[in-house]
């Protein structure tokens, strides 16, 4: 008996309610924007600048003892935060400090570092600084530059090559579910002030290859039954299609995320922030392939003609099938 | 029907088995690590039966390359310095002056006396009092420009001289400003990797970055500052004058001198005085040329200071030797040959073209030729890295039995040729990692247990195919063959997209996030190529032994 998480033949309507699939999508885009313009995201030092302790201590983490410390070198903004892990042992005791970066420096000073170091150890004897890390403000600001530019860049590239392999609709179907999968990852890590630095900026554009890959596949075969069922309505047809890769969009995704949940739990905490982000993008990219990047296509209509070519949609290598 | 020709069934299976080979000595790291390690500790003279031992840990036939691992997972320090290329102009502006005094004065008729004014450090000012004899003093002083020694600005001169009033302004030209910085930085690159590979840490990765910052990453040191005071540390650079020269290294050296050897002739001593004549501190460039004869030498040119003590030395010592020394070791010891004035002199050998090149490196580098200044610093500690390697390893193995078992519940046996691909998929990325020297880093790991889900995705699609055509039954075979035909079109489209994003992940990222678009592209490829090539033969190669009626899928 083989498992089947869906059953082989289905015939969902996944347009019984597009509007409200779309509204929906919507709302939250906007709630997701309107938390990264209220809140704004919890950037990391890569993005902002500063500096990051993360310390390591036999003895029970006491932020207030920490902060005492730390206090009398008026550095300005400090954050310390206890990091608490499964895959920590019993005498690991884990906390991040974060300082600001300091005004007027545009490099880094190990002296600071230095002098923090050393009132920590005052406080508590046993502590270990695991990682110590600095990023200059000069050098934040192009990394923020860069990122923005990298997101830019990967979502014009997917719409030039769905254009040219589709046609227009396709492309900017795929590229609004694109923003949207970026748009609510942003929104989530701001809502939850889960800090967001270059990794995730990885994982940005990881969701943006996955949910481009799903939306891909769904329109490979949109494309394909078009041919086949040249007078069949195009709702029946992106239903059909829909449902006809639905399997494999369900195993696949299960597949993925079955991976990527073994490293949430298991990978450790430094690397649980990029996880968590690929895995919210890996639900709302396989969600925004079927219920926006279709919905979208089927509000832009598609030009039924394939059989010469269209001049002012797509070009030829749009009817080219690998 | 089904077919793949024998040919291709062989070359398949010999990439499969190359990556298995390749991928090979990571399962054995620490002990192929050591044996690595100890064979080039014998090749560079360490030849110890200890050394041997551990270098016969792992087979010398067998492939040897691991994969790096990066800094996040090995611990170690991490720089972003930036060079400060405009501290060079100055120097080279305060070395003109003797030079622009030296071409003047014999015009002294036409343009009255000169006199240095004070002015902006890129720039050097000098008034002369008769200004009717501008036009002259301005040819004059051009006679001293040189055409910039780079390959883009062929043609251009080094300075711009222009009249401002009754002052001759020079300044360097932009094309030279771009030539210099280049230099500035290649230069610091030098001399940062001099001063960290006497250190001796293991494989330091230091490259230029954008057009003035190097970046510095070494594995195993214990922080970020540590390595600074190394980088931080200038060579000693001096001119000496030598006294004997001596194959003997207990020769006494007497009061005020002292033995050194020479570099590049093993066994050769030279007996210096301690006291130099000038350092490299003086020195403003160095530059491989040619002398008269047309023989590889190296020019080299000093600073006000630098040239007056070197020429009043070289005045009064025509004949005799004086040594190039480089922190306590002659590069060079050649023999005056007439005085120096000017500050800028020629070093003749018996140089080849790469010994000039070499050696005026090395003149160069005997000093940071301009402030550093650190945009970044990261330290990690090597139990933060153990820890993230040990997470790792439990996650991609829980990840990687998850993915096989269900894949085994889903398609069965079909399930388990794409499981026998999976596992061969992950061989392959750690056999082209290792064979292209990349570095795996935590979020490397993280694309690989993506990988691991996202590669069973090609089969996945191929494998609802089948079920597919098998419904409109055809045939099994025809089932397969469709099956394969028309998900082609799906999978090289999802893929290439994916890939196009790991790709600019690759241009613009750097460090860790770089390690993981390594590994996704690479992911990328190796899935697709096991999915359409491996289980695919090992279906056929099935389905020919079975021949069976019907199939499940």
């Amino acid at each position: 008996m083989r498992l089947r998480l869906v059953p082989q033949e289905t015939s969902f309507d996944f347009f019984k309610r597009w509007k409200l699939w779309l509204g929906l999508s919507a709302l939250l885009m906007v709630v997701g924007f309107a938390s990264f313009m209220v809140q704004g995201l919890n950037y990391g030092i890569d993005f902002r600048g500063g500096t990051t302790i993360r310390t390591q201590s036999a003895e029970m983490v006491d932020v207030g003892v920490y902060r005492d410390a730390i206090a009398p070198l008026e550095l300005g903004d400090i954050t310390i935060t206890e990091v608490f892990d499964p895959t920590f042992a019993e005498d690991e005791n884990v906390a991040m400090i974060r300082i600001q970066a300091q005004e007027g420096d545009e490099a880094v000073t190990s002296e600071m570092t230095l002098a923090v170091e050393q009132a920590l150890q005052g406080a508590v004897p046993d502590i270990e600084f695991v990682s110590v890390e600095s990023v200059g403000p000069k050098v934040s600001g192009e990394l923020i530059q860069t990122a923005v530019i990298a997101v830019a860049l990967a979502i014009g590239a997917v719409l030039i090559y769905i254009w040219l392999r589709f046609e227009w609709q396709f492309a900017l179907a795929a590229v609004v579910a694109l923003v949207h999968d970026v748009i609510l990852t942003i929104g989530i890590f701001s809502e939850l002030q889960i800090k967001f630095d270059l990794a995730i900026i990885a994982a940005l554009l990881t969701i943006v290859g996955y949910s481009l890959n799903d939306t891909v596949v769904v329109f490979d075969r949109v494309r394909e039954n078009l041919r086949k069922y040249k007078k069949r309505p195009l709702i029946e047809v992106m239903n059909l299609s829909i449902n006809e890769t639905l399997s494999r969009t369900v195993m696949t995704s299960v597949t993925t995320l079955l991976a990527l949940i073994s490293l949430f739990v298991l990978g450790g905490d430094v690397i649980r922030g990029f996880v968590f982000a690929m895995i919210w993008g890996v639900i709302v990219g396989t969600y925004s392939s079927v219920f926006v990047a279709s919905s979208i296509l089927l509000y832009l209509g598609v030009t039924r003609d394939w059989t010469k070519p269209d001049k002012t949609a797509g070009n030829q290598f749009a009817n080219v099938d690998a | 029907m089904l077919q793949i020709d024998s040919w291709k069934r062989v070359l398949i299976w010999l990439v499969c088995v190359a990556g298995l080979i390749l991928a090979l000595p990571n399962a054995f790291y620490t002990r192929v690590e050591q044996s690595n390690d100890a064979i080039a500790a014998i090749e560079i003279g360490a030849d110890t039966p200890e050394n041997q031992a551990l270098a016969a840990q792992w087979p010398s036939w067998m492939p040897s390359s691991l994969v790096n691992l990066g800094l996040d997972l090995r611990g170690g320090a991490h720089l972003l310095a930036e060079v400060q290329v405009e501290d060079v102009y100055a120097n080279r502006m305060e070395a003109m002056w003797p030079e622009i005094r030296d071409t003047l004065r014999p015009e002294r008729a036409t343009i009255g006396t000169i006199r240095l004014q004070p002015s902006e450090p890129d720039e050097i000012r000098v008034r002369i009092s008769q200004p009717e004899g501008m036009a002259r003093a301005l040819e004059v002083v051009r006679g001293l420009a040189r055409p910039v020694t780079s390959l883009t600005a062929a043609g251009q001169n080094d300075i711009i001289v222009a009249a401002d009033g009754s002052d001759i302004v020079v300044t360097l030209s932009e094309a030279e400003k771009l030539a210099s910085d280049e230099r500035t930085v290649r230069q610091s690159l030098e001399i940062v990797r001099r001063r960290i590979d006497e250190v001796g840490t293991r494989e330091p990765t230091i490259q230029k970055q954008g057009i003035d910052r190097i970046l510095i990453q070494v594995p195993g040191i214990g922080s970020a500052a540590e390595l600074k005071s190394i980088i931080g540390t200038t060579a000693q650079l001096t001119f000496n004058p030598v006294v004997n020269r001596t194959s003997d290294q207990n020769a006494s050296a007497g009061i005020g001198n002292k033995l050194v050897p020479s570099i590049d002739e093993p066994g050769q001593y030279y007996i210096i005085e301690a006291a130099p004549v000038v350092t490299g501190e003086e020195l403003v460039d160095a530059q491989p040329a040619f002398d008269q004869n047309g023989r590889p030498a190296v020019n080299f040119r000093f600073n006000t200071s630098g040239a007056r003590k070197f020429g009043d030395y070289t005045r009064d010592n025509v004949g005799s030797p004086f040594a190039i020394v480089l922190d306590d070791e002659v590069i060079s010891a050649p023999v005056i040959q007439s005085h120096i004035p000017g500050g800028s002199g020629i070093i003749t050998g018996r140089f080849s073209v790469e010994e000039s090149t070499q050696l005026a490196v090395l003149l160069r580098a005997g000093a940071l030729p301009a402030g550093l200044t650190f945009l970044e610093e990261r330290t990690i500690g090597p139990e933060l890295g153990q820890d993230s390697i040990d997470a790792g390893k439990v996650a991609t193995m829980v990840a990687f039995a998850a993915v096989l078992v269900f894949m085994a519940l889903s398609y069965g046996l079909f399930g388990i040729f794409a499981n026998i691909a999976l596992i061969l998929n992950v061989a392959l990325i750690f056999g082209l990692l290792s064979m292209i020297g990349g570095t795996l880093t935590l979020p490397g790991i993280a694309g690989i247990v993506l990988t691991v889900g996202m590669a069973v995705d090609a089969n996945v699609l191929v494998f609802e195919r089948i079920r597919e055509e098998l419904k409109t039954a055809r045939g099994p075979s025809r089932a397969i063959e469709l099956g394969y035909e028309k998900a082609l079109s799906a999978i090289l489209d999802a893929n290439i997209t994916t890939f196009i994003t790991a790709v600019i992940l690759f241009a613009m990222g750097s460090g860790p996030v770089r390690g993981f678009a390594i590994t996704l592209g690479l992911g990328i490829m190796t899935s697709v190529f096991t999915a359409i090539f491996v289980t695919r033969l090992m279906i056929v190669m099935w389905f020919e032994r079975r021949r069976p009626k019907t199939i499940e899928v």
